[in-house]
């Protein structure tokens, strides 16, 4: 069952479940070939009625040609009621034909009966075979809430389980139904051609064989999906091993190497610990910092590896940058700067406040403190790029002396919301 | 380590899966306290904790099989109370904040100095809470839509539909503003009595704003609250 491949930039072959009748098949083989589907769907129709061939070829293309990008899983507002009469109907219609002795005999009704009944409970919505559009948009949704990079590196993801009694219970009625058919058939070509017979009953067998293990066939291409995103994750996974083992291991290396200098060590240790954070909590560490509090942990990050200071940075609240933040987060590196310069060993404290009125700063430093109105009026460290930088925006800042040791430089941005 | 002194020293028991950090943890605290056991799984502490009753458990937040939570629901139903201080590399705020709703008196991380280690374990086992800046700033996020001040309709009493049943919980769904205050200072990186010079208040002050807070974190039925943590979870990815 192979889609003919042509160079032609032609379609593939897809069906086209929503301007279908049943399955569209005939519209997709329509599509693909430029013809009218109603020719197609006339040319179904006679071959299932002219020795079942057009109702087995049907099947199988419904089984192994996929539904193309974005069709549901049925034509929209098909009713299965209806179509079981419309098949009804048409049996009553050959049965006719076949009493006025234009049809080939009434033997093949019943077989044509059975088997159109076995198909539709075997892959009728809600059968293995089915998959139903709901379940699966459902796991997809599902899969989209939830699930942390840590939660997909412990390969936790609950996939539909389905309730294989039930599958099972339909597809024994279905396959019986189909078998039955079978058998019917064979009775009646038979009588037709008794040489025929036992060629006949290889086919039939082979014929229902493949439409009872169909619908675990099309399982079993699910599960070939299913392990297709398994390999995509543990292809993540591996990823970030490699990643954890180059990085971590050539720190410990550097680690070693340095090992009589204490404030390399903590700088690399201290690095490393946040790339290791980064990877678990899923940021990548070459993400753009859009929010303040992203570029205000960026800004303390590069500092601690330039002054092998520790920056204990604390937010509450976030909100997008824009040039009035940009600029507070600009002052704030001024002051953490200023701070890893004078603060020693003593780790450095920002905390971050976002409310809905304003954007405020606290950097605060614990070592010897200075004495703002002492530093030359030349120097733009303290004056023009962090009190002068606040004002100009719009914000302002302080600095004072901290409680007993250090300095606090606080910045305050009011936002209009 | 036999070392004698006058004084009870504080008896310890460090609770985490990696021998190496049990290990450097005993070398910085063993000096100033009773280091009187190690355990490294869940069942493991339950058991030792029954057995030793320590008077503070040093605990980590994640470990295999439930990990600090788990340790903490396994010895609740004892009777002198045991004080948990959870020390932890996660900076998750749901995880800690969970530990801290279970029931422990504290949080601090795992790259806090050996004498300021002692001195949270000397608070906690005071029955004190210890807030690092980090968990100051968890409990600020959390609480915070409620506590932008009165002016904000989620402070209005009436405003919150399911406040009816028990007025009480009215008082633990919100900081007060000296509360927030306290806060706004730990998480500024403040120590306790920087933050009572501040404020001008005493340093006794300060334990006690803390501790009311860690009772309102524990008490507070506000739906808010798991809301965020829910969140966070969410916002993992």
């Amino acid at each position: 069952m192979s889609t003919p491949e042509t160079t032609a930039p032609r379609p593939r072959l897809r069906r086209y479940t929503a301007t279908g009748e049943v399955y569209g098949v005939c519209a997709g083989l329509g599509v693909r070939l430029g013809i009218d589907p109603a020719l197609l769907r006339i040319a179904f129709v006679v071959a299932a009625t002219t020795g079942g061939l057009g109702f087995v070829l049907y099947g199988l293309a419904v089984i192994f040609v996929p539904r193309a990008p974005g069709q549901p899983e049925v034509p929209p507002g098909r009713d299965w009621r209806k179509l079981l009469g419309l098949v009804l109907l048409a049996t009553a219609g050959l049965t006719l034909l076949g009493r006025l002795g234009v049809w080939w005999g009434e033997a093949m009704t019943w077989p044509v009966l059975l088997a159109g009944t076995g198909l539709a409970v075997l892959y009728g919505p809600g059968s293995p075979a089915s998959g139903g559009l709901r379940d699966r948009l459902r796991g997809g949704v599902r899969e989209g809430l939830r699930g942390s990079r840590l939660d997909r590196l412990r390969g936790r993801h609950d996939d539909d389980d389905e309730v294989p009694g039930e599958g099972a219970g339909r597809a024994l009625i279905g396959g019986l139904l189909v078998l039955a058919a079978g058998l019917a058939f064979l009775q009646a070509t038979g009588r037709l051609a008794a040489t025929g017979r036992a060629l006949g009953g290889i086919l039939v067998v082979l014929v229902v064989l493949a439409l009872v293990l169909g619908p675990w066939v099309v399982r079993l291409l699910r599960t070939l999906t299913a392990e297709r995103r398994e390999r995509i994750r543990s292809q993540e996974r591996a990823e970030m091993a490699a990643h954890l083992h180059d990085s971590v291991l050539q720190t410990l290396t550097l680690i070693q190497r340095r090992a009589d200098d204490p404030a390399t060590v903590s700088t690399l240790a201290r690095k490393q610990e946040r790339e290791l954070r980064g990877w678990l909590t899923g940021e990548r560490p070459d993400a753009p910092a859009d929010t303040v509090a992203a570029a205000l942990r960026k800004a303390a990050e590069s500092i601690e590896d330039q002054f092998a200071v520790t920056i204990d940075v604390v937010t509450v609240g976030d909100r997008p940058l824009d040039d009035r933040l940009v600029a507070v987060v600009a002052a704030a590196r001024e002051a953490m700067l200023n701070a890893a310069r004078f603060a020693g060993d003593e780790p450095i404290s920002v905390f971050l406040d976002v409310t809905p009125k304003d954007v405020e700063v606290f950097v605060r430093d614990r070592g010897p403190g200075f004495d703002l109105d002492a530093v030359p009026a030349d120097r733009h460290g303290v004056r023009e790029s962090i009190i002068g930088r606040m004002a100009r925006h719009g914000g302002e800042a302080t600095v004072q002396p901290g409680p007993g040791v250090g300095t606090e430089i606080a910045l305050r941005m009011g936002c209009p919301s | 380590m036999p070392v004698v002194s006058a004084a009870p020293r504080v008896r310890v028991l460090l609770v985490d899966d990696h021998a190496l950090l049990r290990a450097g943890v005993r070398a910085e605290i063993a000096g100033a306290v009773d280091v009187v056991g190690e355990a490294g799984t869940v069942a493991e502490a339950v058991a030792l904790i029954a057995v030793e009753r320590p008077d503070v458990v040093l605990l980590d937040v994640h470990m295999p099989d439930g990990g600090g939570l788990a340790v903490l629901r396994g010895v609740a139903a004892q009777d002198p109370p045991v004080r948990f201080l959870a020390l932890s590399v996660s900076d998750a705020a749901e995880d800690v904040i969970a530990l801290i709703r279970a029931g422990a008196r504290g949080y601090v991380t795992k790259a806090i100095s050996g004498p300021d280690l002692v001195a949270a374990i000397r608070r906690v086992a005071d029955g004190d809470a210890v807030f690092s800046p980090r968990l100051a700033g968890f409990v600020l996020d959390a609480f915070k839509d409620g506590d932008d001040g009165p002016e904000s309709p989620a402070a209005v009493p009436v405003a919150d539909p399911d406040a009816g049943a028990d007025p009480d919980d009215q008082d633990f769904d919100r900081l007060t503003p000296r509360e927030r205050e306290v806060l706004r200072f730990i998480a500024r990186g403040y120590m306790y009595k920087e933050v009572a010079l501040r404020l001008g208040i005493s340093a006794k002050t300060v334990e006690t704003h803390v501790s009311a807070v860690l009772r309102k974190l524990q008490l507070s039925s506000r739906h808010e609250l798991t809301r965020w943590a829910n969140e966070r979870q969410l916002l993992d990815e």
